[in-house]
């Protein structure tokens, strides 16, 4: 039996301001400290759950029906959760679907994932909207605000720190899945390299299924290395957290700029501003969804996009000749895509490899593959 | 890009009269529509047949056409207007079916109109069976395997083909009108052939069944530069082979992974873009095999539909308005989203709570109609309940439907088990219930999904919402309350009153929160107050100091309350706006324009119980409660309310209930010495019998505290008496059937009246056209009367001041006469809006609603600036429509229980015209030539019908009757052939009638008890479209409808013009 039925014990959720949520524990008991972010899509929580970008954070889902057709083979986007902590509002023992093979409480317990479930996730959500991201804690251990409270205010933040080094991988691998569905694959026509900051399987599939041989390596592997691999181009991944401690992966962005086409994905576009000699702030509680509208400026087509990320690239702080901005949040107005032709690299702040999510965006594989066929060609 | 600069003026096409399939949800999208053209400064032009709707009040639209929605009349209406452009899109099926014809047949183009939103060829492409499985074909997509057919030996043959068990799905209908599941070929060729002739085009898809597959439904837009955004994703409880009106509905999907949303959000993109919907909503269809995956598209609504505004209901994204702007050239992201201004409308919705809608069928109104659910729609009305889970949500819906169930209950419990699984087996309105018994007998959700094939997950939650209904106690109140117990459910498991349950939740704090309904999930902030109640902990209602009314609507649709209550709540929110108070609606259902956002400065989604509505009274405080204007759903809560202390507006309880109170009624009726038919009432047989012979029979009789003639009939002798005490099973000392001395071949009147407490001024009053024994509600009514003399309606006059002011009516009240020869009989009294004010508003072009919320606050007549009675020159007919094509084999023929669902009217310089336009408005054939089958009674053997008879000869009619009616007209001089009754052998009258022979049959019921033979002859000249009068004013009034629709008078004039300089605002 799920929701608030489960004979469950306690738990609570404190944010560094103060505030309190009590709940029942969901998934394993502990106690887990992490920025608390709210993500605003309906359907989706496994992807979200397994998506290394949330590395270092609680996530709270808006949509208060969690775990309704349980935990599916295949579609993860990873090998496991690494959030710190999960907080919803009804989460579901019940599945309903024909390839779930397990439960998300059970899931939970065995990621070891520390979950709380039964606050009003809502107001929590309103709470990070009016005041911003907040720290915090979630715990099913110790119930005891004030110890908890001096806890949290020894626990790491996610400002300057570098969690990329703890979701990469830690050695070269080949990837050769394709997209879900995608049956008749085209020949592959392109080597491509994705730096691993911690990459999301569907932008591996997506690849794959736009006639691409993949290798992934490591975030700290070096341009020379890289280009030893002979790509045909480059993609910077997705990943967790601040991107300004990361200046290993800037440093061989850097290098490889100019000397083979380059896709950046959210971290990865950040990675490449800051490489371009830009900065990247924090926004004040981040985008994380799947409804969020982006335009592209050349077409003026939108895309409702999946988003994840609590840092942006300060387009203003960008000199660097022939760069520009490709895309703006609809939203916010904020930059949601560069490129440069001349110099073969472009990148978006969005997911467009969804899962979950639209896949309004999927044609950025072809543009890369184009780019792609064109050095090629010529 | 912004508004296309060559269209100036637009055309919207209603709906006409609410009918199964097609609700007030028109009325809401119609009216977003006008409201977003004109905002723009282009003109509007609007047909629609229905008074009770808002868009056709007189501001909403620059030229309001109340006409009959045929091709002729909508032909001269673009004559007239010459307008540049058609929106076909938001007027329901109706709208669009007669947009198409009026594109085929050439009239738009002749007249250089440009269709907008979808044309002609995307219409087609959707609508058209074969063409839609082509183009879903031509983009990878699958469709269940079919075949069409356009006869029956073809329909036979893909029968064979496919194989059983298969589904017939007539092309161009509504709800799906004659179309059906066929589990084995025995009754193919039945159902096969109703499809057939319900087509328009008689084609009929015969189709593979995929009944107790997963369904689902996404509401998509698009705009000129092709972007397109899902608005919202439905979730069906009820699994494919129940038509999606009668199922229950979920929003968001529940039991979809992303990648299987992805796909079917893929597919519906791919679907609009191929079907070529230029702009605007569509609502497409899919169905999943729950052990594959197996992905199937059922169907696209290439317009806005029902299931559009329920999305935008549970969204807050107003998709009828953002297709009007999309229409004349907006991009989505050009049109700010109304809930949180600072973002666009080129987003997807996402929600934070979960939506329930839940039909509201009308079953107990025809006995002996098949109340098994089908593809076929056959329920009149929803609620939408909203909570932040299902088990929340589902619970108040429940409560909400106003079926005397304060929240999930069971129904069935002394059948046996096997017959209880038949029963799930079988859908009906009460299978919700039967799950609930299932479950109270331990059964296993397995066992209950086999049974009924619904989705484990929504059935393991309902499980675990009878699971802990077991366990409530006072310590667990909370957890039930989250889980959508009402306090009533809480006490019954307690045993204590309702009101201790009350004292026990506010002692411990256990009150309920307000959640805003945003679109977002709160990542912006909402500007719109749009609210829903839950239990979680917090609130963000935010009440003001300002002077506030609340206005109670009217729940959910049923036979009997419909959208003319709506409309009421609605003018009141717009009168109190307008004089500077803050306006508050609470209602359920999701239909309706009451429900828009934009109507009140708040809006409260809730059911329309005692706990819920106190619930907000006691966040808001308002200044005053509104119930005489939902109908009968906010009446009955007016005692119990003010009894709490809420301060209600307007004619007090007691006078309420001292019209109501057949006691204090018949007191206060002699004490003014006034005239009501004798009466009595009865617990016990005896009673009854003793009653009935001291009035004398024929007696009408009732239970009391009912709506709509709920059982009401009319007795003639003891046995009949004596069977309905019997069945009588409510009758109890505080419910006693009523009984009333019916009083034979009297003329009804309906008064609808306005006051101020001191004076009163008489809104209308509307002469019935059948005599009485016809509820009010199904009776055709002109106004001004058109047969009562002078003195009679000066009678009708005093006797209505004299009752207003006995009552101290403050605001609307309605009363019911009967005149026979010099007498006047008072029926019944309601201090409350009728279901005619909206009519009557329309008639004389007065706001009688928003004059009633003035007054209820205080103000005058003389302030509101009504002080005397209007009279209009014109004639309005007001017609009632019936439901029988839904119920194949039930007798039409009306009686005291209201049976219709929705009313049109006519409008015209003279009688006859105004009535013809009320019956081509009401979906009547009228017609012009061929033969009139007359029989009638004995009694009816009169001077009457041979005029009638007269009538329709000189019209080129030739004369059919059964023997006995034949010899009788011919004995007065008509020449009338002779037919056989059906049961005197072939070729006989149903033989002719299927044969396309009689145009028009004037029956009027032999006995008390109607005879087999005559209400087949009915039910087959219905099913066939020919038009049946049961009455002798009836047909005298068709007779002149017919002459005038002959003699070409019908013209079309915009209801502005019928009031040039009267108050209508």
């Amino acid at each position: 039996m799920g929701g608030p039925l489960r004979d469950v014990g306690k738990a609570v959720l404190l944010l560094e301001d103060g505030t309190v949520f009590h709940g029942q524990s969901l998934g394993a008991e502990g106690e887990a400290f992490g920025e608390v972010v709210f993500n605003t899509s309906i359907t989706g929580y496994q992807e979200v759950l397994t998506d290394p970008s949330y590395r270092g954070q609680i996530v709270t889902m808006t949509y208060p029906l969690i775990g309704n057709y349980g935990m599916v083979p295949g579609d993860s986007e990873s090998r496991g959760a690494w959030l710190t902590g999960f907080a919803v509002r009804e989460a579901s023992a019940l599945r309903s679907n024909w390839r779930s093979t397990t439960d998300l409480p059970a899931w939970l317990r065995e990621q070891k994932v520390v979950g709380i479930q039964g606050i009003d996730t809502r107001a929590l959500t309103r709470h990070l909207r009016i005041n911003g991201s907040k720290h915090g804690v979630v715990s099913s251990a110790d119930l005891d605000v004030g110890s908890l409270a001096r806890r949290l205010e020894q626990a790491p933040r996610i400002v300057g720190r570098d969690l990329v080094g703890e979701v990469s991988c830690t050695a070269p691998y080949e990837w050769t899945e394709p997209a879900f569905g995608d049956a008749a694959l085209p020949e592959a026509r392109y080597r491509v390299v994705v730096i691993d900051c911690g990459v999301k399987y569907n932008i591996l599939r997506r690849l794959v299924s736009s006639g691409c041989q993949v290798t992934v390596v490591p975030a700290t592997t070096q341009a020379s290395e890289i280009l030893s691999l002979r790509p045909d181009g480059v993609v910077l991944s997705n990943g967790p957290g601040d991107p300004e401690p990361l200046s290993y992966a800037i440093k061989t962005t850097r290098s490889l700029i100019g000397k083979r086409p380059i896709f950046g994905i959210c971290l990865g576009q950040q990675i490449l501003g800051l490489a371009l000699g830009g900065r990247t702030y924090k926004l004040k509680f981040g985008h994380h969804g799947g409804n969020h509208p982006v335009k592209d400026i050349a077409t003026g087509r939108i895309a409702i996009t999946t988003q994840n990320h609590g840092f942006n690239v300060d387009m203003d702080s960008i000199a660097h000749p022939g760069t520009r901005a490709t895309h703006v949040n609809l939203y916010d107005g904020t930059t949601e895509g560069l490129e440069n032709r001349d110099m073969e690299f472009f990148s978006v702040q969005y997911h467009p490899e969804a899962s979950p999510g639209p896949h309004d965006a999927s044609y950025l594989f072809s543009r890369f593959t184009d780019m792609m066929g064109a050095r090629k060609g010529a | 890009m912004p508004r296309r600069t060559d269209i100036h003026s637009v055309l919207i096409i209603g709906t006409g009269p609410i009918v199964i399939g097609q609700a007030c949800e028109f009325d809401y999208s119609g009216t977003q529509a006008c409201k977003a053209l004109r905002e723009e400064g282009l003109r509007v032009v609007l047909a629609n047949s229905n008074p009770a709707t808002i868009m056709t009040d007189p501001e909403m639209a620059d030229a309001t056409y109340i006409e009959p929605i045929t091709v002729p009349v909508l032909s001269k209406i673009i004559e007239a207007e010459k307008p540049d452009a058609l929106l076909p899109t938001l007027g329901g099926q109706t709208g669009l079916n007669i947009a198409m014809q009026l594109a085929e047949n050439g009239t738009l183009e002749r007249h250089g109109v440009l269709m907008i939103g979808a044309d002609r060829e995307a219409i087609r492409k959707a609508e058209d069976r074969k063409l839609f499985k082509l183009s879903m074909e031509a983009i990878g997509l699958e469709v269940p395997r079919s075949g069409l057919a356009h006869s029956l030996e073809e329909a036979r043959e893909t029968a064979r083909r496919i194989g059983f068990p298969l589904v017939i799905r007539p092309s161009f209908t509504l709800g799906g009108t004659g179309g059906g599941i066929v589990p084995s070929v025995d009754r193919f060729d039945e159902m096969a052939s109703r499809g057939l002739s319900a087509s328009m085009i008689s084609e009929i898809l015969v189709e593979e069944s995929i009944a107790g597959w997963k369904e689902f439904e996404l509401e998509v837009m698009r705009d000129t530069a092709d972007n397109v955004v899902v608005v919202c994703s439905i979730e069906n409880f009820d699994p494919m082979g129940i038509h999606t009106g009668d199922s229950i509905t979920v929003a968001p999907a529940q039991t979809l992974t992303d990648r299987e949303y992805q796909r079917m959000r893929d597919a519906a993109i791919a679907c609009i873009r191929e079907i070529g919907v230029e702009t605007g909503g569509s609502n497409i269809q899919f169905a999943m095999h729950p052990g594959t995956g197996r992905m199937v598209v059922i169907e696209m609504n290439p317009r806005v539909s029902r299931s559009s505004a329920l999305a935008s209901k549970a969204t807050g994204f107003p998709i009828a308005r953002i297709a009007a702007k999309l229409a004349v050239g907006y991009t989505l992201d050009e049109i700010p989203n109304d809930i949180t201004k600072d973002t666009p409308a080129s987003f997807e919705p996402t929600i934070d709570y979960c939506v329930v809608k839940i039909p509201r069928f009308a079953f107990e109104k025809f006995p002996s109609a098949d109340p098994t659910l089908t593809i076929q729609m056959k329920s009149v009305g929803e609620v939408m309940a909203i909570g932040r889970t299902f088990k929340e949500a589902l619970q108040k819906g429940i409560r909400g439907l106003e079926i005397r169930r304060p929240g999930l209950s069971g129904s069935d419990g002394g059948v046996a088990d096997q017959r209880l699984e038949e029963l799930l087996n079988r859908p009906t309105a009460d299978r919700l219930f039967q799950i609930y018994e299932a479950f109270q007998r331990g059964w296993s959700v397995d066992r209950v999904h086999r049974a009924t094939s619904i989705d484990p997950w929504f059935l393991g939650n309902i499980s675990e919402i009878v699971d802990f209904e077991a366990t409530i106690c006072e310590g667990n109140v909370r957890q039930a309350k989250q889980l959508g117990f009402s306090d009533q459910q809480i006490a019954a498991r307690l045993g204590t009153p309702e009101s201790a349950v009350r004292r026990l939740r506010e002692a411990g704090g256990i009150l309920p929160a307000y959640k805003l309904v945003d679109t977002c999930a709160a990542e912006f902030e909402a500007r719109t107050p749009y609210y829903y109640s839950t239990y979680d902990a917090e609130d963000e209602a935010r009440p003001s100091l300002r002077k506030k009314i609340m206005i109670l609507g009217g729940g959910p649709n049923r036979i009997g309350q419909g959208i003319e209550f709506d409309y009421c709540c609605v003018h009141a929110a717009f009168a109190l706006r307008e004089i500077g108070y803050e306006t508050i609606m609470v209602n359920s259902n999701p239909e309706t324009v009451s429900t828009d956002y934009d109507i009140s400065d708040k809006l409260y989604f809730e059911p329309l119980t005692r706990e819920d509505v106190l619930n907000i009274v006691e966040r808001e405080k308002p200044e005053g409660v509104i119930v005489q204007l939902g109908g009968q759903t906010p009446l009955t809560l007016a005692v119990g309310l003010e009894e709490a202390g809420v301060p209600i507006i307007g004619t007090s309880p007691d006078s309420i209930d001292r019209a109501e109170d057949r006691k204090r009624f018949a007191e206060l009726v002699r004490t003014l010495g006034l005239r009501q038919p004798e009466n009595g009432s009865a617990v016990e047989v005896k009673d009854a019998l003793d009653i009935a012979h001291a009035i004398a029979y024929p007696v009408l009789v009732r239970p009391s505290y009912v709506l709509g003639g709920r059982a009401m009939e009319i007795v003639y002798d003891d046995s009949s008496l004596e069977h309905y005490m019997r069945r009588a099973v409510w009758a109890s000392p505080e419910r006693p059937v009523l009984i009333d001395r019916f009083i034979e071949d009297a003329i009804e009147v309906d008064v609808d009246m306005l006051s101020d407490g001191r004076t009163c001024v008489i809104g209308g009053i509307m002469e019935h056209i059948e005599e009485a024994g016809v509820h009010s509600g199904d009776a055709a009514m002109v106004l001004p009367p058109h047969t009562l003399p002078h003195w009679m309606i000066e009678e009708i006059r005093r006797y209505t001041r004299l009752l207003a002011m006995e009552l101290h009516v403050v605001g609307l009240m309605n009363v019911q006469y009967a005149v026979k020869g010099k007498e006047l009989y008072i029926i019944e009294v309601n201090p409350r809006a009728s279901r005619t004010v909206p009519f009557v508003s329309k008639a004389i072009g007065v706001p009688l609603a928003k004059l009633a919320a003035k007054l209820m606050v205080g103000m005058t007549l003389a302030e509101v600036g009504f002080s005397q009675e209007v009279t209009p020159r014109h004639i309005s007919v007001k017609e009632s429509v019936l439901p029988f094509a839904r119920f194949p084999g039930v007798d039409i023929i009306l009686g005291p229980e209201m049976k219709s669902t929705g009313e049109v009217m006519g409008i015209d310089m003279d009688f006859g015209s105004a009535y013809c336009k009320s019956q081509l408005g009401a979906l009547q054939n009228v017609p012009v030539s061929g033969t009139v089958f007359i029989s009638v009674k004995d009694k009816d053997k009169t001077q009457q019908i041979v005029s009638v008879a007269h009538q329709l000869m000189h019209l080129g009619f030739s004369v059919a009757s059964t023997s006995g009616t034949a010899r009788f007209l011919r004995a007065n001089g008509i020449e009338a052939e002779v037919v056989r009754r059906a049961s005197e052998g072939a070729p006989n009258l149903l033989d002719l009638i299927n044969a396309g022979r009689i145009q028009l049959i004037i029956n009027s019921p032999s006995g008390k008890i109607p005879r087999q033979d005559e209400v087949s002859i009915r039910s087959i000249a219905n099913a066939r479209g020919v038009p049946v009068v049961t009455t002798m004013p009836g047909a005298d009034a068709y007779a002149q409808g017919i002459r005038a629709f002959i003699r070409g008078e019908l013209g079309v004039k915009p209801i502005q013009r019928y009031h040039v300089g009267s108050l209508l605002r």
